[in-house]
């Protein structure tokens, strides 16, 4: 358990994931889950002002909503992005969403259907939702919060539900151009698909976290990238930032027993 | 000409048939067409094909054992992510599945809307969504890219049940929420589309600014139902919030013995006047807090 000073691991990753959005422009930010959308909320605060962000219902805001019960805060709307609109934006391709998948394969294709047997799976999960559509027409990144081999699969996902840059998937005349997978973010260090054919590389590793550990939790080769480093903690400034954007510390119920950055030894 | 298109709930519901092709509105919990699905609970229907972003709509009709087929993207209560019933059913592999992208789902209504047989699109490609459903074919571009589409065939609906916030005799309707989703194309690719409403009106009298909340032209409804808190237990904007207290004892039947006829028993088998009481009537779903995301 972390002490009320102590930086947790649940902020490294909020910090992690705000990178994701570095650079991306004018385009929505949709972080999915409470650590993705912090992410997204502390780079639109910092970074990367431009960024587009919704309430998570139906409205464009002029500034993240904080998450959880909001008190006398009042929403800064300022334009309107229904579902309807949002599936434009996704086929428009100015979108870069961040979402937890059941498994990852070697290939960043994504599962968030069924595990185990199609036709009478050993766990049905959501359904393929808007995986297909996000992966094939925007920027994605993954967030993982229980790194293992069960979501970091040896084989294919079980279900394909969103693509990846898996090249016996597409065929003949298929437009891969807009396939853009970027980071994903676990409890355990930050990946990228820097490595040949999009090969997925351990970009830094959490403190106290060893590339060993990384790969003996994952259930292919992992690459390290070139300057493979330690994740950086969050400054003061962004500590002080997550905490306005999550008044209630939904971060903190995340992550099993709310561990401290610095993996203990 | 018949104007006047209020039907009660169960002559709506005995409109519809076993083995047909039934799209339901809302999107997960919220604006659920309930109370019409509680009136196919007590039914004799059965062997549908159930068309739906899933939320309860789906777990309860697959408990009920009234499902043959599911074409869905997802189903999830949000706050309670894995809906309990569509899991038994999906885990014991007693539904066919048509699993979906959320956009090509869209695609699909469209196509029925318009008449067409397919809509093409990029989605789907390169997924086990194509390899579990051969039927949906590609198509090469006719034009000098050569791209390859997936053919999205139409998902032609034989009834589509929505709940809207106020409707009148003659089929008008009116929708309020923050979203509501993707109502208006299950309307367009039903052959029969039933609104159950808040508030029902002999005949809506608007202004240009309300005027532009009507989602859908009347030709497009075929029975009106006046059924008050009707989208019970989901959320429906800006009426009134999901009833996580209900959604709760719902999702923990599944884990009861026999607890599916238990919460049947208890809420639905009395019909819909008892099921309000039973959840608080009115006042207290009026009070239901909306949700914030």
């Amino acid at each position: 358990m972390t002490t009320n000073t102590e930086i947790t691991l649940a902020e490294l990753m909020i910090v992690a994931a705000s990178e994701a959005w570095r650079d991306n422009g004018e385009v929505l930010a949709s972080g999915i889950t409470t650590i993705p959308r912090l992410g997204a909320s502390l780079a639109k605060l910092t970074h990367s002002p431009e960024l587009l962000m919704t309430d998570s219902e139906a409205f464009l805001v002029s500034e993240p909503v904080p998450v959880g019960p909001r008190g006398d805060y009042q929403p800064k709307y300022e334009g309107y992005m229904s579902f309807d609109r949002v599936f434009e934006c996704v086929w428009g391709g100015k979108r870069h969403a961040m979402i937890g998948p059941t498994q990852i394969d070697r290939w960043g294709q994504t599962n968030l259907s069924a595990v185990g047997d199609y036709a009478k799976p050993k766990s049905a999960v959501l359904g393929v939702r808007g995986l297909p559509g996000n992966s094939i027409n925007h920027i994605n990144s993954l967030f993982v919060p229980n790194h293992g081999p069960r979501v970091f699969v040896a084989g294919e996902v079980d279900m394909v539900s969103g693509v990846g840059y898996n090249p016996k998937r597409w065929g003949e005349g298929m437009n891969q151009d807009f396939l853009d997978l970027r980071l994903i973010v676990t409890d355990l260090c930050v990946l990228d698909f820097g490595g040949p054919q999009h090969a997925i590389r351990v970009k830094s590793l959490h403190p106290g976290v060893s590339f060993e550990q990384v790969q003996a939790a994952t259930g292919f080769p992992l690459l390290q990238a070139e300057g493979m480093g330690e994740t950086p903690l969050p400054t003061a400034e962004q500590l002080a930032i997550i905490g306005r954007l999550d008044p209630h510390n939904l971060r903190g119920a995340i992550l099993k027993n709310n561990p401290p950055a610095r993996k203990a030894a | 000409m018949a104007l006047n298109k209020e039907l009660t709930a169960a002559a709506a519901i005995a409109q519809l048939r076993s083995g047909m092709t039934l799209g339901i509105g809302g999107w997960g919990p919220r604006r659920k067409p309930m109370a019409l699905v509680r009136e196919i609970l007590r039914s004799d229907l059965k062997d549908l094909t159930v068309v739906s972003y899933g939320g309860p709509d789906v777990g309860m009709l697959c408990a009920a054992g009234k499902v043959k087929k599911l074409i869905f993207p997802f189903v999830t209560l949000d706050a309670i992510p894995l809906e309990p019933y569509y899991r038994k059913a999906r885990e014991g592999g007693s539904i066919e599945v048509m699993e979906l992208d959320e956009g090509m789902f869209e695609w699909g209504l469209r196509a029925a809307g318009m008449r067409m047989s397919f809509l093409p699109t990029r989605v789907g490609l390169a997924t086990d969504v194509l390899a579990k459903n051969p039927q949906i074919k590609t198509i090469t571009s006719p034009y000098e890219d050569g791209e390859v589409y997936v053919a999205m065939p139409a998902l032609k609906l034989d009834a589509a049940l929505l709940h809207v916030n106020e409707c009148d005799r003659l089929g008008n309707t009116l929708v309020r929420g923050a979203d509501t989703f993707f109502d208006h194309l299950f309307a367009r690719a039903a052959g029969r589309c039933y609104v159950s409403t808040e508030v029902l009106h002999d005949k809506l009298a608007l202004d240009a600014e309300t005027a532009k909340l009507n989602p859908y032209e009347r030709y497009l409804v075929a029975g009106v139902v006046h059924a008050p808190c009707g989208a019970h237990p989901t959320y429906f904007g800006p009426n009134y919030g999901w009833d996580m207290e209900h959604l709760k004892r719902y999702n923990s039947s599944a884990t009861e013995d026999n607890g599916w006829h238990k919460y049947l028993d208890e809420f639905v088998a009395g019909g819909e006047a008892e099921y309000l009481t039973k959840v608080g009537g009115a006042e207290r779903i009026g009070k239901l807090k909306l949700p914030v995301f």
